[in-house]
């Protein structure tokens, strides 16, 4: 019965205008680098240069919807770093794995 | 009495109970660390198709001279080059640009929706809601296009010599895709085209009913209710990391 009691008494704010022009700001960010990516597709020519745009373009963007979307960086210290450490084990596995695969190349072909 | 628990609580420290040390709840460290644990997944996936990737010769050749073959890995751009409505012409990775700009949409509703729910807008919730849901649902289905694109294949096809299912070797003309042949490249690229895009719109169909729940539940007052708008917040961190993993795709699957 006592929840039926608070129905309807949440107070509703006013919309923070700031914050929703950040958000928007955020997406238009998205969405020029998502284009930039498309474009530098067509116009470069394959190859490592090519690769280290189209990478770090990514983790920019990865670091905007973890950041601002995901509201990471409002968080406590201590919960941004737990989530953040233990990403470090897949550098490892990044280049492990990669090589692994070049090796296996060496001996195929 | 009260005095002596407030003064044992002190003694305890931050982490000896009572205060939440990371200043947030339950369901949403839970979340975090699932998440955390899902990057993990994702990541195996990706680094499975670079080591994959690397073990195959790269097309050396111009990608205007593009020609499909099992003896070495596809560029993808001149792979996925299809749209609705439009056969037959050349158009690379603009579907998957368009999916791409869905899904970015979709996460940037959710955050609206989320910020809403911060200032116990019932209306707003519900309406941003709704959009994020519109837009996890053209998700889906633009996916379950592409999929039966790939599938069916191209209209020409392409000869190939190849250990078919009955374990022979066969020379001749494969359309399309499946476990053990494709007209694309070698059978890793569609195995893991099928187990990457696979797993991912998984989660995507797993997004859309948490999305109708939220949805539901905000539309008829369960949140209000309840006091507060935590549940569209978790909900909100599932489908920002829907969309993560989706960039990381977008740049490792289609455009590298």
């Amino acid at each position: 019965m006592s929840s039926h009691d608070n129905k309807g008494t949440l107070e509703v704010l006013p919309r923070d205008s700031e914050k929703i022009k950040r958000i928007w700001k955020v997406a238009g960010i998205l969405l020029f680098l998502t284009l930039i990516e498309f474009v530098f597709a067509f116009t470069m020519d394959r190859g490592w240069l090519l690769y280290a745009i189209f990478v770090g373009l990514t983790l920019v963007k990865a670091s905007y919807i973890m950041l601002e979307f995901m509201h990471l960086k409002d968080e406590t210290k201590t919960l941004f770093w737990s989530i953040f450490l233990p990403l470090i084990f897949l550098v490892w596995l990044i280049i492990a794995l990669l090589k692994e695969g070049i090796e296996i190349f060496q001996v195929r072909w | 009495m009260s005095s002596t628990a407030i003064e044992v609580a002190s003694k305890r420290g931050i982490w000896g109970g009572g205060v939440e040390p990371l200043k947030a709840s339950y369901g949403k460290l839970m979340m975090w660390f699932f998440l955390l644990s899902d990057i993990f997944t994702f990541t195996a996936f990706l680094i499975t198709y670079g080591a994959i990737r690397f073990s195959y010769p790269a097309y050396a050749g111009e990608p205007v001279d593009f020609v499909s073959s099992n003896e070495y890995w596809p560029i993808p751009e001149m792979i996925f080059d299809a749209f609705p409505f439009v056969h037959g012409v050349h158009l690379p990775l603009v579907f998957v640009a368009l999916m791409t700009f869905i899904l970015i949409m979709s996460s940037v509703t959710m955050v609206l929706a989320v910020e809403a729910g911060h200032r116990n807008d019932k209306k707003d919730v519900v309406k941003w809601l709704l959009w994020t849901l519109l837009g996890g649902i053209t998700f889906l289905s633009c996916q379950a296009w592409e999929w039966t694109h790939f599938i069916h294949g191209t209209d020409e096809g392409t000869v190939m010599t190849f250990v078919n299912s009955m374990n022979t070797l066969v020379t001749e003309t494969v359309f399309g895709a499946n476990m053990y042949v494709n007209q694309y490249g070698p059978a890793s690229f569609a195995q893991l085209f099928f187990f990457i895009t696979g797993f991912h719109g998984f989660h995507v169909t797993i997004g859309v009913a948490l999305l109708f729940m939220a949805f539901y539940q905000a539309a008829v007052g369960t949140y209000e209710e309840r006091g507060h708008y935590e549940m569209v917040e978790k909900v909100g961190l599932y489908w920002h990391f829907v969309d993560l993993v989706w960039v990381f795709v977008f740049t490792f699957f289609y455009l590298i």
